[in-house]
């Protein structure tokens, strides 16, 4: 059942990355800063042939990982977007029924077992991602983006899918990778995946980056930014991670916050400009006023006003 | 975790496969379920990444290792037993030394200058300047983290590591000095978890890993008891709170959405299937009344006991939409009602136990709690909480200090309400010992054993209807 990389004739093509140092060089060539724990993930993801099982809070950049992957081995993106309520027809195949009619209608002298032959071929097969990820032959990445939402249903059709690589179609047999496509399927984990599916996966938790990560990530991002500020800004943000927030801030939080700072021209991160653009990486009421509190910001010292400071 | 040393392969007995299996036998008795087929992934990873890079090796095997986040704590504490960085003294730029001025000055001037490497390398040569102790009985000796820190005392270095850093006392307190300061004592903190992480490391080679596996390593957050806690594992409990019960309100919608699509009402469809001559082509399903129970809770607040009652209640509040109405009460001898205190988004989560005790009137004596007073008092001064919609939880130990259990006042909260539970933080074997009365009460309500997170999880996702 389990197979392993040696014996399985579907195993991956020629592996895409050589080290856990090329990964990382190469998705940094692409704008994607991994850290240890990503690289070497995704080379033993790239490795073992596995898909990989992101999960971690939001704004930490799950998708844009497998977005650098696609990039960084010159694969095809292919992206399954779950939700409440996803099937088979919108996840894997469907069959085109109008153009079947249509195909019987044009054909009316024809015998039954022509027919039925005719109107299960190919051409009627409307290909869904997943489908579109096992059958191609160009290297892709599968992109199986907030696997949560999708309902438990969708997880035991996705167990074929991972664990073989492969697809059965009834009226056309089983359809085997050529290719096995690198799998990266993202959780917010609203709940819990079933355990046959995690077993199948590498897992990874992405957490906040370390500062001296961030700090690259956040200058990468906003090119403009003045180094320092960008210091203090992550060592603020680091700040109020530690407190007991309802949403702690992420790293797309840090880069929205050093534009904010860019867009109105300030030059140190004084309280004053704290207090006044903390809407931007607190996204609740709450959250905002116990770390005003904590960080002793909620008592006026007066100052100058900054320019635009009445934002959120 | 730049630049790891290199795994030394062949540390005490056994091959590469044998401290596999043990490491992942350790990480079993720490509830992390691992089954064979992640040991064989694991194996597989070794093979693919090699020993070269001990910090590549802890990333790899902790993706084929571990299935959800917050069991990443223990498996790195299990790592670092298991695949150690070094053994014996480690080979640092610290020269070990048992000269403590020498030691507290190198640490603040590491601490200023943010340097992490040498943090580590300080205390290796802290433990093994100062923690060694002698052996007793025919217990070989080992290295204490308490006695490293405790002869450091590195949280008094604040002050210099700060004058250091260059944020003076001149003047009034600056946003940058607060967060200058934030982060140093984030760092000694960190200086005090590598003190204890190289202490389980050397004390495991005179003692054995599998030893200190047992006994040195902290278990997973959701599975520490309420009861026996300390203050920072509270924290990370209540950082828990918010994302389960996201989680617990997902799996309550599915659950209803699943129950709502069952139940045809065979009356109404027949009567539709009048117009197809008929057949019932449409049928009719029966239409549910919004099952959303009004929730009772009565805590006891006495003690260690306020802590689960605490969780309970931060809990429930951010499961409120659940309910159609929540009220709470609180008792040690008397008994109050504090459905106020559990506004949305009002409370600071830290403070709630505290606001409790100082805002409601629960005592009247010694401060002891009375079952039968407060169960008597609850009874009588709100006879229109409980109704035939409702559901109670009660909270508490049970341990009525040898008073009167008046369990005749539960049999009346059973026959008046829907449902009545009963939440012990108390390990079900401690039940029925000394003053407690659980065997009285559970002849007349269900009792449920509730030690830590993920038992309340369970018992809060089952106990809550449809």
């Amino acid at each position: 059942m389990r197979d392993t990389t040696q014996s399985d004739p579907t195993r991956p093509g020629p592996a895409n990355f050589a080290s856990v140092a090329d990964v990382m060089g190469r998705l940094a060539d692409v704008g994607y800063l991994a850290s240890t724990a990503v690289a070497t993930t995704v080379f033993l993801a790239d490795r073992l042939g596995k898909p990989l099982l992101v999960e971690g809070p939001a704004g930490v950049g799950k998708t844009e990982l497998s977005r650098a992957v696609a990039q960084a081995t010159g694969s095809e993106l292919i992206r399954l977007q779950c939700y409440e309520g996803i099937d088979e027809a919108r996840a894997l195949y469907e069959w085109n029924h109008a153009k079947q009619l249509l195909r019987i209608t044009a054909a009316r002298d024809e015998s039954w077992d022509e027919a039925r032959a005719n109107i299960f071929a190919e051409e009627f097969l409307l290909s869904r991602p997943l489908l579109n990820a096992i059958r191609g032959s160009d290297p892709a990445v599968l992109l199986i983006d907030e696997t949560d939402k999708a309902d438990v249903e969708v997880e035991a059709l996705l167990l074929e899918v991972l664990g073989d690589f492969q697809i059965t179609v009834p009226e056309l047999g089983t359809i085997t990778a050529a290719r096995r496509p690198f799998v990266v399927l993202t959780s917010n984990a609203t709940r819990e995946l079933s355990e046959a599916l995690k077993r199948r996966c590498l897992f990874l938790h992405i957490d906040f980056p370390d500062p001296e990560l961030e700090r690259r990530i956040v200058g990468l991002h906003v090119p403009d930014i003045d180094e320092t500020l960008t210091a203090s800004l992550v060592t603020v943000v680091n700040a109020l991670r530690e407190l007991e927030l309802r949403k702690a801030p992420s790293v797309a939080e840090s880069v929205d916050w050093a534009r904010t700072l860019l867009a109105l021209g300030a030059e140190t991160l004084s309280e004053d400009v704290v207090r006044a653009t903390l809407g931007v990486v607190l996204k609740y009421q709450s959250d905002n006023r116990l770390a005003l509190n904590e960080l002793k910001l909620d008592q006026l010292t007066g100052g100058g006003a900054v320019p635009g400071a009445a934002l959120p | 975790m730049i630049g790891e040393p290199r795994v030394t392969e062949s540390s005490g007995a056994g091959s590469l496969p044998d401290r596999l299996v043990e490491f992942v036998a350790a990480l079993r008795e720490h509830g992390v379920a691992v089954g064979p087929g992640e040991t064989v992934d694991a194996g597989q990873v070794i093979e693919v990444l090699g020993l070269a890079d001990r910090g590549h090796l802890r990333e790899g095997l902790a993706s084929a290792l571990l299935r959800r986040s917050g069991q990443r704590s223990v498996f790195d504490d299990l790592f670092d037993l298991y695949f150690p960085a070094a053994i014996g003294e480690s080979h640092t730029r610290a020269e070990p030394t048992d000269d403590i001025d020498e030691l507290r000055a190198a640490l603040a001037e590491a601490v200023a200058d943010a340097d992490d490497e040498r943090l580590r390398a300080l205390a290796a040569a802290a433990v093994e300047g100062l923690g060694q102790f002698a052996g007793y009985g025919n217990l070989p000796g080992g290295w204490s983290a308490y006695q490293t820190l405790k002869a450091l005392r590195p949280e008094s270095l604040l002050a210099e590591v700060l004058a250091q850093m260059g944020t003076g006392d001149d003047g009034p307190e600056t946003l940058e000095d607060r967060l200058a300061r934030g982060e140093a004592e984030r760092r000694l903190a960190r200086f005090g978890e590598d003190v204890r992480a190289e202490a389980r490391r050397r004390t495991a080679e005179t003692r054995g890993r599998g030893r200190m596996a047992r006994y040195g390593v902290a278990s997973a957050t959701d599975q520490v008891d309420f009861i026996s806690a300390h203050a920072d594992q509270l924290a990370e409990m209540r950082r828990l709170i918010y994302p389960l019960s996201k989680k617990l309100a997902t799996r309550l919608a599915a659950r209803r959405r699943r129950a709502r699509r069952s139940q045809i009402d065979l009356r109404r469809t027949l009567r539709r299937s009048m117009s197809t001559g008929g057949v019932p082509v449409r049928p009719a399903y029966r239409t549910r009344k919004p099952g959303r129970p009004d929730l009772v809770i009565l805590c006891d607040m006495s003690g260690s006991v306020a802590r689960f009652a605490d969780f309970t209640l931060l809990l429930v509040q951010a499961l409120r939409d659940q309910f159609s109405r929540v009220r709470a009460f609180a008792f040690v001898e008397t008994t109050d009602e504090i459905t106020g205190m559990l506004g949305a988004g009002e409370a600071d989560p830290r403070g709630l136990a505290t606001r409790i005790h100082t805002e409601a009137k629960l005592t009247r004596w010694d401060g002891h709690s009375d079952y039968g007073h407060a169960l008597d008092v609850f009874c009588d001064d709100w006879p229109d909480a409980v109704g035939s919609r409702t559901c109670v939880l009660i909270l508490g130990d049970a341990r009525t200090n040898y008073g009167d259990p008046n369990v005749p006042a539960i049999r009346t909260l059973t026959t008046k309400a829907r449902r009545v539970y009963w939440l012990n933080p108390e390990r079900a074997s401690a039940w029925n010992t000394g003053d407690s009365a659980v065997e009285a009460y559970s002849r007349v309500v269900e009792m449920h054993e509730c030690r830590n997170i993920r038992q309340l999880y369970d018992v809060v996702s089952q106990i809550l209807p449809v």
